[in-house]
């Protein structure tokens, strides 16, 4: 078992979820608010990850955070470090790719939140903001712990992306799933089994407290 | 595009409710015209669903917002397009009871009613509310865990909480039986008392309107076509829902069944009973409305023999109470009937709720209208 690289997963896979929680509630508020005519262009966007290839995502993210692209370019010049194959850039890249993840579950459970409530919240004069966190907020929290708990297995679990924009560099960039690549590659069947096991059971118990969680009343309110 | 021009001018002489305002809706051509005034106290929206009564409310509120017009509510502008005005709802202080009451369900009792409440006495002024909604006991528990009638009350308390400049409830006693009914009332009227608040009252209960109105304006298709006391209204029923208002206490839908040309009768199927009706021109099967007075129903201790009148029910007594000078009694008979007759009439016949009854109604007092 590579702990270095467990540590690693489990660092990125937790700042993953932090930025997503902290990025995707205001964007899946937007979302699910907004009265803008082309939102749906930007719900495609924000899907995109769930339908393309992550080879396809890597691609493009190492083209653009590398010294080719402005990002990377920018980055370049305001640190003197490159973002390709550095842990900022994994990090970047798996945000992006677990983006939908979160925002959709965080979304979708915003839509279900009955409307009359929020009037009334407004008509008692309570600001958008205390509306969204004394209405809002408790009323979705099976769909918060969806995202966050999604958001974070889905970037324990990446590969195509994690070997695009990282490569495969130990204590930076290599995360269990490639360490689990490298060991099969090297014929140590015994090393990636321990590994792929340690993954299987964190993934399944992951998605048994997500699945229990939905199971609270409030996920299913039976009176409005 | 339909436009929406109302004027409504609610409240005390001190403090005024103005309301002149026009409003599109993309598709529908609904065009809604209301003018008016009213002091402290109850005044009633009637009207059928779709007249434009909720609209009103959510104008007022700032839940919806009028294309173009005035909105004026305790000194206080609310809107006002000249002038580019538009008070953001939060600051309106409007106290809105909604049709489904809106309670928050997360949150306890207690915690609904203080929600309005940003002052430091928050707890005590909601204790206050809670008290004198008979609620008290209930403040710990959540909008799922009690009863339909004491969840109407939270939503009272709750909107009462913000020390509001006009309260607009909008059916807020829609579903509940006659006593709870008119027990919520009581504290209402109770608690205005004290506080002289204007009382925006959306119903399409006849019985409501008589049971509070000093005042009711009816709306009919987005226009106010009548305005004043229940029974000047009632006086002059020049519309079809005023007609219906002042007509019939009982309205039921109901079916054709078979028509005896013969006779110059028809059968009607309602609900579970039949109803000898007029003979009218309907195939079987028809869907109509039957319109019976409360007090063209005849009331009888026992079943009565060797009459004319076709439409005799066995039923139960459910309901009696004394308005003026009449009594209004409730029968179930498999249908529920409102009778009215007079104080000496229950006396005769020793009427209380519980009572076996027999109605007696003549087959020229079922009056039938067709569906719109």
């Amino acid at each position: 078992m590579d702990w270095q690289a467990f540590w690693l997963t489990l660092r990125l896979g937790v700042l993953v979820a932090g930025v997503l929680l902290l990025l995707g509630l205001p964007l899946a508020y937007w979302i699910t608010y907004t009265r803008w005519r082309w939102k749906f262009l930007i719900e495609a966007v924000v899907a995109l990850p769930i339908v393309l290839p992550p080879t396809v995502l890597g691609f493009y993210l190492l083209i653009i955070l590398g010294p080719r692209g402005l990002p990377g370019r920018m980055w370049q010049a305001l640190t003197g470090r490159s973002l390709a194959f550095s842990f900022g850039g994994l990090l970047i890249g798996s945000i992006l790719y677990s983006l939908p993840f979160a925002v959709q579950p965080f979304a979708a459970s915003f839509e279900v939140v009955d409307r009359r409530l929020l009037s009334a919240s407004a008509v008692l004069g309570a600001s958008r903001l205390r509306t969204f966190f004394r209405i809002i907020l408790p009323l979705s929290i099976s769909g918060l712990v969806t995202g966050v708990a999604l958001s974070f297995a889905h970037t324990l679990g990446e590969f195509g992306v994690v070997l695009m924009v990282g490569g495969n560099i130990p204590g930076v960039t290599r995360t269990v799933s490639i360490d689990i690549y490298d060991k099969v590659q090297a014929l140590d069947y015994a090393g990636a089994n321990q590994t792929a096991l340690v993954l299987l059971v964190i993934s399944f118990l992951l998605l048994t407290l997500v699945y229990g969680l939905n199971r609270r009343r409030w996920a299913a309110w039976p009176w409005r | 595009m339909g436009r929406v021009a109302m004027e409504i001018v609610i409240g005390q002489s001190q403090t005024h409710l103005l309301v002149d305002i026009q409003k599109s809706f993309g598709h529908a051509a609904f065009q809604l015209i209301a003018s008016f005034t009213a002091s402290a106290g109850f005044t009633i929206l009637f009207g059928a669903s779709g007249a434009g009564k909720s609209t009103v409310l959510d104008c007022i509120a700032g839940i919806a917002d009028p294309d173009a017009g005035r909105i004026l509510a305790a000194e206080t502008l609310f809107f006002d397009s000249s002038s580019r005005v538009n008070l953001p709802c939060q600051l309106r202080r409007v106290g809105y009871v909604f049709q489904d009451l809106a309670l928050f369900p997360h949150m306890t009792v207690q915690a609904n009613v203080s929600y309005g409440i940003s002052a430091a006495d928050a707890a005590q002024r909601s204790h206050v509310l809670l008290s004198s909604f008979r609620i008290a006991h209930l403040a710990s528990r959540k909008p799922g865990e009690i009863s339909g009638g004491e969840r109407q009350r939270v939503a009272l308390a709750r909107a009462l909480a913000t020390d509001p400049r006009v309260l607009l409830l909008d059916e807020p006693l829609a579903g509940l039986d006659f006593p709870t009914r008119s027990g919520i009332i009581e504290d209402l009227r109770n608690w205005n008392l004290q506080h002289q608040k204007a009382i925006l009252y959306v119903t399409h209960s006849r019985d409501e309107v008589f049971a509070l109105g000093e005042r009711v304006i009816v709306l009919e298709q987005g226009s106010v076509i009548a305005d004043g006391t229940p029974h000047q209204v009632m006086a002059a029923p020049s519309q079809e829902t005023v007609a219906q208002l002042a007509g019939f206490e009982n309205i039921f839908d109901a079916t054709v069944v078979a028509r005896h040309e013969e006779r110059g009768t028809m059968t009607c199927q309602v609900g579970n009973i039949q109803f000898e009706t007029p003979l009218v021109r309907a195939e079987p099967g028809t869907k109509l409305r039957v319109g019976i007075r409360a007090g063209d129903i005849l009331i009888a201790n026992r079943r009565p023999e060797g009459l004319s009148a076709q439409n005799i029910f066995g039923g139960t007594l459910t309901h009696l109470r004394q308005r003026d000078v009449i009594m209004v009694a409730i029968v179930n008979c498999g249908l529920e009937l409102e009778v009215h007759l007079t104080l000496a009439a229950r006396n005769s016949l020793a009427l209380r709720a519980g009572s076996e009854v027999w109605l007696i109604v003549k087959t020229h007092s079922c009056h039938l209208m067709r569906t719109s």
